[in-house]
């Protein structure tokens, strides 16, 4: 067995890999223009929405209920699926799943496969897998294309090249679409995206899919989409390949309303995004003549097995918590190591690889809460940051530095006097750092925390000192 | 080279150890699952609330919203607001389904039946002219079920402009009402229709026309009996 997610077990720490990304002024100006734009279109069309609290509240309970019966929902998935022509696969981890997929396509001797866009392959390698065996992959998605032209890493699950500007792209697009011309407006290079991925739609026989939703009751599999690339892959080619994780599946058809209203709104803030597919096995007439869904785990049962952090297998995918955090939206994508990024990246990747890997990951966050509340499906992300966290100290994981700390805080903190004195201790103790109520440059092992941030000063008289002092002067 | 034999032995051992780890995680929670979904909360809106008109209404400021164009006619005039539609455009003929009413179709433009036309083909019309399934006035969504009236799903992806003819019947206003209408069509292909393609992959920003029809035109037909 060897779950793999992505590149994430060789990644560089969180701290190390934010601080280079924090001194890229241009990346950060592309992920705060995007994230700003986005979080206010979701903010607009989910204030219309006046039973929002009770779509989420069925969301959640959907999903909860789908994992108490993982089971039973994926057997059903399968017989359903294979009844009604579709081909069901089983894999274990990433190397499993490559295996299928390349042996499907070397049966049918493909030299090149188009792509909807889907996390999961990021997540397995699977383009790397293809390449190695002779298979050409090609991105479809608008985002995924520039990723793949610009042999760069995917930054956000909905929109993976969102650390990329629109002068950045048609540079890209020029050199790698031997383009003569080309103007920057984003309608420019969607055209050109049009004009260079046509032909391949009309010609290449075989793609390979995600799945946003796999119905138990029907088999039927569903791709959200907004482009028509993922239109153009499931319909068009003869023999399509659709990479599912284990817990996509959901009961019956009917739960679709409850995440066709979730997901769009959360993910690109559209009331409705402009595609979804619904297919079910094969049709004689319209789309593949051959369908087969491969079932993923790598590491899912791991994080199923956890009680306290289950749901973080409910997670649709839409990125929201992404776009909504603070931390995400000083760093980008990139410093999260793994192609889940952002607060969900942060709980995900550490607990697929059973808490081995990605171990800085659950300390990538302030613990705010920005990323439940806009959380469609309810995940408590800040609760499972800290329970990952004190899983991490129980297996003696923590930086000794935080250890050290923790030991001293609960000293100071765990008496009102103690406490007290401690900070009467900093105040004095912080006076040649201060500089107007701030301070820019902490010494020796506390450096890393002003390191990308001011603090403020702890200020010369503190709330327990002005109750104490106000009560005294009105007796 | 793996032998078959052994490739399905790997498979299957696949499948009993993801449900053997499954098992070991949830439990056997069995024999309660059906009453457990049952109770599961619903309770956002499910029904209508708006009258008639209020809901087409809803429907046709969606529809613009996308920046689809939408003609309202009566049944009677689907023929002449095609005529209309298609002057607009400038366009000289549409490929149809091989089902499409024939009254439907205007003299003096030329539409060519689909009896398997290849992929290359399509992608040389001018567009494409389909009835719908349903659809649906919250989010301005058009349902296609691929029937012999709307088409295969090639026919209404490729073409660069889409003509939709939908009923005022045939639009429900919530996007509960409209799954629960697919649901009844549940096996056979289903696509959803809001507005025509665009991606929001550059800087977040929402721009219209990437590989889907960049152009959907919407006819709202009132028919007879609603008179």
């Amino acid at each position: 067995m060897s779950v793999r997610v992505g590149e994430a077990a060789q990644a560089p720490d969180f701290p190390a890999a934010a601080k280079d990304l924090l001194a890229n002024a241009q990346l950060r100006k592309n992920v705060r223009h995007a994230t700003d734009v986005i979080t206010n279109k979701r903010a607009k069309v989910v204030v219309e929405m006046s039973d929002w609290q009770a779509l989420r509240e069925s969301g959640h309970r959907i999903k909860e209920h789908v994992l108490r019966h993982l089971d039973y929902y994926l057997d059903q998935f399968e017989a359903a699926c294979t009844a009604a022509g579709g081909r069901v696969h089983w894999a274990r981890d990433a190397d499993e799943a490559n295996r299928i997929i390349v042996e499907i396509l070397h049966t049918h001797k493909a030299s090149e496969v188009i792509k909807v866009k889907t996390m999961t392959s990021d997540e397995i390698g699977l383009n790397a897998a293809l390449e190695s065996a002779g298979i050409q992959p090609q991105e479809t998605d608008l985002a995924d294309l520039i990723v793949q032209l610009g042999n760069d890493k995917p930054s956000h699950i909905v929109v993976p090249a969102l650390h990329r500007n629109k002068t950045e792209i048609r540079r890209l697009f020029l050199e790698k679409m031997n383009l003569s011309e080309l103007g920057d407006r984003p309608e420019d290079l969607a055209e050109a995206a049009r004009r260079y991925l046509r032909e391949k739609f009309l010609r290449v026989k075989f793609a390979i899919s995600g799945a946003n939703f796999a119905i138990a009751e029907t088999g039927s599999v569903c791709v959200v989409e907004s482009e028509g690339n993922g239109r153009m892959c499931v319909s068009l080619p003869e023999v399509l390949i659709t990479l599912v994780g284990i817990e996509k599946v959901i009961p019956k058809f009917q739960d679709l309303e409850v995440f066709l209203q979730l997901l769009p709104r959360s993910a690109t803030g559209e009331r409705m995004n402009p595609y979804n597919s619904i297919w079910t096995g094969l049709t004689p007439g319209d789309g593949p003549r051959e369908f087969h869904v491969v079932l993923l785990d790598n590491g899912r049962t791991n994080v199923l097995a956890d009680e306290h952090s289950r749901e973080t297998l409910d997670c649709i995918r839409c990125g929201a918590c992404l776009n909504a955090c603070p931390v995400y939206r000083q760093t980008g994508g990139l410093a999260y190591g793994s192609v889940y990024a952002g607060p969900i990246g942060a709980i995900l990747t550490p607990q697929l690889q059973s808490m081995e890997h990605s171990q800085s990951l659950p300390y990538a966050s302030s613990l705010c809460g920005a990323c439940y509340e806009v959380c469609p499906v309810k995940i408590n992300i800040p609760e499972i940051l800290i329970h990952l966290r004190s899983k991490l100290v129980q297996n003696g994981d923590p930086p000794i530095s935080e250890r050290l700390a923790m030991k001293g805080a609960s000293f100071a903190l765990s008496n009102s006097h103690r406490f007290s004195a401690a900070q009467k201790l900093a105040r004095i103790g912080q006076k040649p750092f201060e500089r107007n109520g701030t301070i820019r440059k902490l010494p020796g092992t506390l450096a890393g925390w002003t390191e990308s941030r001011d603090l403020p000063a702890i200020p010369a008289e503190s709330f327990r000192e002005w109750w104490a002092r106000r009560q005294k002067s009105k007796l | 080279m793996v032998g078959k034999a052994s490739k399905i032995k790997a498979m299957s051992d696949a499948r009993a150890e993801i449900f053997e780890k499954i098992r070991r995680s949830t439990g056997s929670a069995g024999g309660l699952r059906e009453a457990e979904y049952e109770m599961i909360p619903r309770e956002y809106r499910q029904s209508p609330t708006l009258d008639v008109q209020t809901r087409l209404n809803l429907f046709v400021d969606r529809l613009h919203d996308y920046g689809a164009s939408v003609h309202r006619c009566r049944e009677t005039a689907i023929r002449e607001t095609i005529a209309q539609a298609l002057l607009e455009r400038g366009k000289r003929g549409l490929l149809i389904p091989d089902n499409l009413p024939h009254e439907w179709l205007p003299d003096s433009f030329t539409f060519q039946r689909d009896k398997g036309l290849s992929f290359h083909e399509i992608d040389q019309s001018e567009g494409v002219l389909t009835g719908c399934a349903i659809a649906i006035a919250a989010t301005g969504t058009i349902v296609l079920r691929h029937s012999p009236g709307e088409g295969r799903r090639a026919l209404t992806l490729i073409p660069d402009y889409h003509l939709c003819v939908v009923f005022e019947y045939q639009v429900v206003e919530t996007v509960a009402e409209g799954i629960r209408e697919m649901e009844k069509l549940k096996t056979v292909p289903i696509t959803t229709v809001s507005g025509p393609s665009a991606t929001s992959d550059i800087e977040m920003t929402r721009i219209k026309g990437v590989h889907g029809p960049r152009i959907l035109d919407v006819i709202l037909a009132r028919p007879l009996t609603a008179e």
